[in-house]
């Protein structure tokens, strides 16, 4: 598992934690996809400190870096009406500006 | 200012419908599989050369931003490639690498006539 | 200004008149090459570069995995590093990560928010993977998607769909197929095919 921080960058959250997604919809160009917005997953990784996406799209240094971590969510609490086995779950990248602890 | 989610924000739409309602989910994933054009294969190539290694005019989420701010009736009415000439066209002029002009005049002279 | 093109058309050789795309990036090609960005070289020499990229080098790293426990266990652990210890050059960024398929879970990768994929494991992404299709769906109803494919995942094997929407790109470590036992490592690796590594399917043993 990846250092509580990296560089001069610090982790906000464990693997193991409960969050939510924030919910919103800001302009811009934004990496966390509008179906995960308002859902509670489980942090299941931490991925590495990156430079923001959301500020490189727009020619700037996207400095300073952000966490970003592997977020797992039950597919039951992403689809309401999801049709598969309990177990099935889903996985996505998000970075720790757009997650909030529950 | 909120928006609406772009058009590329796609995990879960449901598509048609309209205001009545009754939009479903896409239909069966097309499974065909194409060979990609010369000039598909050269877009790639030059997004590569543009967006990465060491002549950086524009990073990857500088490609994203441009190909999600196409007008949305464009974004899957366009091939993948085409959507992605379109973006180089609009950040190669937004970098200040080529002119409007400069293309423009390209086009009209390469315009089978 | 006097400037030799070639002749307009075809742009492909192909049978077609050029649409205003196929016209754009040549535009942009020759305006870029005149200004000295880059050469027509450089521009044969990237494609060269990428159709060097294809499965078989996916297949490689999987089939090593297969025959190698310690092997598999680097590769999971630090999936960069053990790729290009096989002499694969991954690149600087983005980083690789191996989704390993137990009889417990299988998974699924997509890009919802566009085609993010390990292309410089598995070359360039096929259309469908790229699709309105399977981009909205696969993270909804994932196993309606897979059995299009042919693939069937039992109820009480978990399936996890793995969204790949940042700076990481996902590679799936499909299981080994049963009655493969007597198989070399190169025969392994024919069986291990690009929609596999995805996760759309499952390896399958030959015949």
């Amino acid at each position: 598992m990846p250092e509580a921080s990296q560089g001069d960058v610090t982790y906000g959250f464990a693997p193991g934690q409960r969050v939510r997604v924030k919910t919103g919809d800001p302009p811009g160009h934004i990496r966390t996809p509008a179906y995960l917005r308002g859902k509670e997953g489980v942090i299941e990784d931490r991925q590495g400190v990156f430079r923001n996406p959301e500020e490189l799209a727009f020619g700037k240094t996207g400095l300073p870096k952000k966490p970003l971590y592997l977020v797992r969510f039950r597919q039951h609490d992403v689809w309401p009406d999801y049709s598969g086995p309990g177990a099935d779950t889903l996985s996505a990248d998000i970075y720790e500006h757009w997650l909030e602890a529950i | 200012m909120a928006g609406m989610p772009g058009p590329h924000d796609i995990g879960g739409k449901k598509f048609g419908g309209g205001q009545g309602g009754g939009a479903k989910n896409a239909g069966a994933v097309p499974r065909g599989e194409h060979v990609f054009a010369a000039w598909e294969n050269r877009v790639d190539a030059m997004q590569r050369l543009l967006g990465g290694g060491g002549r950086k005019v524009y990073c990857i989420d500088e490609l994203r931003r441009a190909i999600e701010s196409l007008p949305p009736k464009d974004y899957f009415s366009l091939t993948y490639y085409e959507r992605w000439v379109r973006a180089l066209d609009m950040l190669l002029v937004e970098k200040g690498v080529l002119t409007r002009a400069e293309i423009d005049g390209r086009l009209a002279a390469l315009r089978p006539r | 200004m006097a400037h030799d093109h070639d002749p307009p058309a075809p742009v492909d050789g192909g049978d077609h008149p050029p649409t205003e795309y196929e016209l754009l990036e040549r535009a942009l090609r020759e305006l870029l090459i005149e200004k000295g960005v880059f050469t027509a070289e450089d521009v044969r020499r990237t494609i060269d570069d990428w159709d060097t990229r294809t499965p078989a080098n996916g297949g490689k790293v999987v089939a090593r995995a297969w025959t190698d426990p310690e092997y598999k266990a680097r590769l999971l652990a630090d999936s960069k590093a053990a790729i290009e210890e096989l002499g694969f050059d991954v690149g600087p960024a983005p980083q690789i990560v191996v989704l390993e398929n137990t009889p417990q879970r299988h998974h699924v990768v997509v890009c919802t928010l566009c085609s993010c994929y390990p292309r410089t494991l598995l070359g360039l992404p096929p259309d469908w993977y790229k699709s309105k299709e399977y981009r909205s769906r696969v993270v909804a109803e994932p196993r309606a998607v897979l059995k299009e494919f042919g693939t069937e995942v039992p109820d009480d094997v978990e399936i996890k769909v793995v969204d790949s929407t940042a700076d990481l790109r996902y590679l799936v470590l499909p299981a080994r197929p049963a009655g493969t036992e007597g198989l070399s490592e190169d025969e392994l690796a024919a069986l291990v095919t690009r929609d596999c590594m995805v996760g759309v399917t499952n390896a399958s043993a030959p015949g």
